[in-house]
């Protein structure tokens, strides 16, 4: 039974063919598991999984100065970005917030190649829609979205085309795949290495029931994403960052191009700079949950006092690990790696440990540096 | 056997309640990572929460059959959870209640009456 509220992506027949339990996420009719979350987890840790990421929002931005304009609303330095290559970023608000985080390159020579969180598209798109001058436009692209990742995904994307393997971590491309008009990039959202493959909505199942036929390749539903992506480390927006959170509150520093802070010239500068050189009032951390339940999002943080000095805003088993692991945030004095500290899960408290982010090593793939 | 419209099951021995999971609920839980079994001495409430059951996605309450007391609860499900998967009414059990009042049970669906509610989900 579809929820009439809830829109589909161009794959959700063929999720149900295989089985899939759907549920409701960012609006969308999403496979949350087809055989169980965890086999699906370890088989994207083994192989290589396959993801509808359709629901997620795509969209070029072109014309005139359109990549100017777009760094105004970024703290990230996309005028000298190569062709060829992507970057992730923020879209901040006037107090430095993250309105939403996003993934924006150069697969061609017409502007950037973006792609944006589900349940913020409709927002960003509306921002950029009224904040474009001139000639620079946005075009949203009616595209499915499909990942593979997996320590197999290069192998079996190279099958198809040899190029792939070349790429390195955050290169993309347009080129023809699947006999199609794809935008490639080599990146992900599980910590693995793997691709993200924009194709034509109509197209979309003919890739889709083509990548499975290999072996190595199952389909990975949303709740096997949602745990590879927390032992990765990578915030969810909604959850983990919000428009409240600054990007050095969230740890995201990395976002910060050096020529963008030099200029202070992006949203929020003046609050994020201010943060950078004094400290925030609060840090995104990486937690073990040394007993009990896991800490998932609501949960409680507090010191070896039982102070009550920070929130859960990710949480659950890592599947890898064997263990129960979080993020939360908590004011940078508690955020040292290994300081002790206890959760509170249904009124009962746990010891937790600060530990580094990811909580499982990324595999992605550098290209070996050429003289 | 018989089951609540919340998919726990309860099978009377004397005035002992053994309670757990459905197959249906285990089922749809999918991969059951931890269970939180309650405290022997503990008196509950038909109806109220007693336990929780947690899949890698999120954490679910598991509300009492019948009233009464726990004698004893299922530790072994501290360290293999996945017991709730493998066997849901056996020995995936929760917890063993004293029943303070067997008519609660007559409430509850028998096997055949569980089978078609499940069928009208």
């Amino acid at each position: 039974m579809t929820d009439q509220a809830l829109k589909t992506t161009p794959l959700n027949a063929a999720h149900r063919a295989l089985g899939a339990r759907m549920v409701g996420f960012g609006g969308y009719d999403m496979p949350v598991q087809y055989e169980g979350v965890l086999a699906e987890h370890r088989w994207t840790r083994e192989h290589a999984g396959l993801f509808d990421v359709s629901h997620m929002g795509q969209c070029k931005i072109t014309g005139g100065d359109a990549t100017a304009q777009f760094e105004r609303f970024v703290p990230g330095d996309y005028e000298i970005l190569k062709a060829g290559k992507q970057k992730y970023s923020l879209l901040l608000n006037k107090d430095g917030g993250i309105i939403d985080d996003l993934m924006a390159g150069r697969p061609d020579h017409d502007g950037l190649f973006v792609v944006v969180n589900a349940g913020n598209k409709d927002e960003d798109f509306t921002f950029w829609e009224a904040n474009l001058e001139g000639d620079a436009k946005l075009t949203v692209l009616d595209r499915a979205l499909i990942a593979i990742q997996g320590p197999e995904a290069a192998e079996v994307m190279a099958a198809h085309e040899p190029i792939l393997a070349e790429m390195g971590f955050m290169e993309c491309a347009r080129l023809m795949l699947f006999g199609v008009d794809c935008y490639v990039s080599r990146s992900g959202y599980t910590g693995e290495d793997g691709y993200e493959i924009s194709v034509p909505a109509d197209q979309a199942e003919r890739v889709w029931n083509t990548l499975l036929e290999d072996a190595r390749v199952k389909p990975i539903g949303l709740g096997a994403r949602d745990s590879l992506r927390l032992e990765a480390g990578l915030p969810l927006h909604g959850h983990d960052i919000d428009p409240t959170t600054s990007p050095v509150e969230g740890a995201l520093t990395f976002a910060l191009s050096k020529s963008r802070k030099e200029r202070a010239d992006f949203n929020g500068a003046d609050r994020i700079l201010k943060e950078l050189a004094d400290g925030a009032a609060r840090v995104r951390i990486g937690l073990i949950v040394k007993e009990g339940a896991p800490a998932r999002e609501g949960a409680e943080i507090a010191d070896m006092d039982g102070n009550v000095i920070g929130k859960i805003t990710s949480g659950g088993p890592s599947p890898t690990l064997g263990k129960n692991i979080a993020m939360g945030f908590v004011p940078p004095a508690f955020s040292a790696l290994g300081a002790d500290l206890k959760v509170i899960v249904r009124g009962k408290t746990a010891a937790a440990e600060v530990v580094t982010m990811p909580f499982v090593a990324q595999r992605y793939y550098r290209k070996p540096k050429t003289v | 056997m018989k089951f609540t419209k919340d998919h726990e099951w309860v099978s009377l021995d004397g005035d002992i309640a053994t309670v757990g999971i459905s197959k249906h609920a285990a089922d749809a839980l999918g991969d059951v990572v931890f269970v939180e079994v309650p405290e022997v001495g503990k008196t509950v409430a038909k109806g109220a929460s007693f336990a929780v059951v947690e899949s890698v996605k999120a954490a679910s309450d598991v509300y009492a059959p019948v009233s009464g007391e726990v004698v004893e609860a299922n530790d072994a499900l501290s360290t293999a959870p996945e017991t709730v998967n493998s066997a849901p009414q056996a020995d995936g059990w929760f917890a063993k209640i004293k029943v303070s009042d067997a008519s609660e049970l007559d409430a509850l669906m028998d096997q055949a009456a569980y089978d078609a509610f499940l069928a009208t989900l």
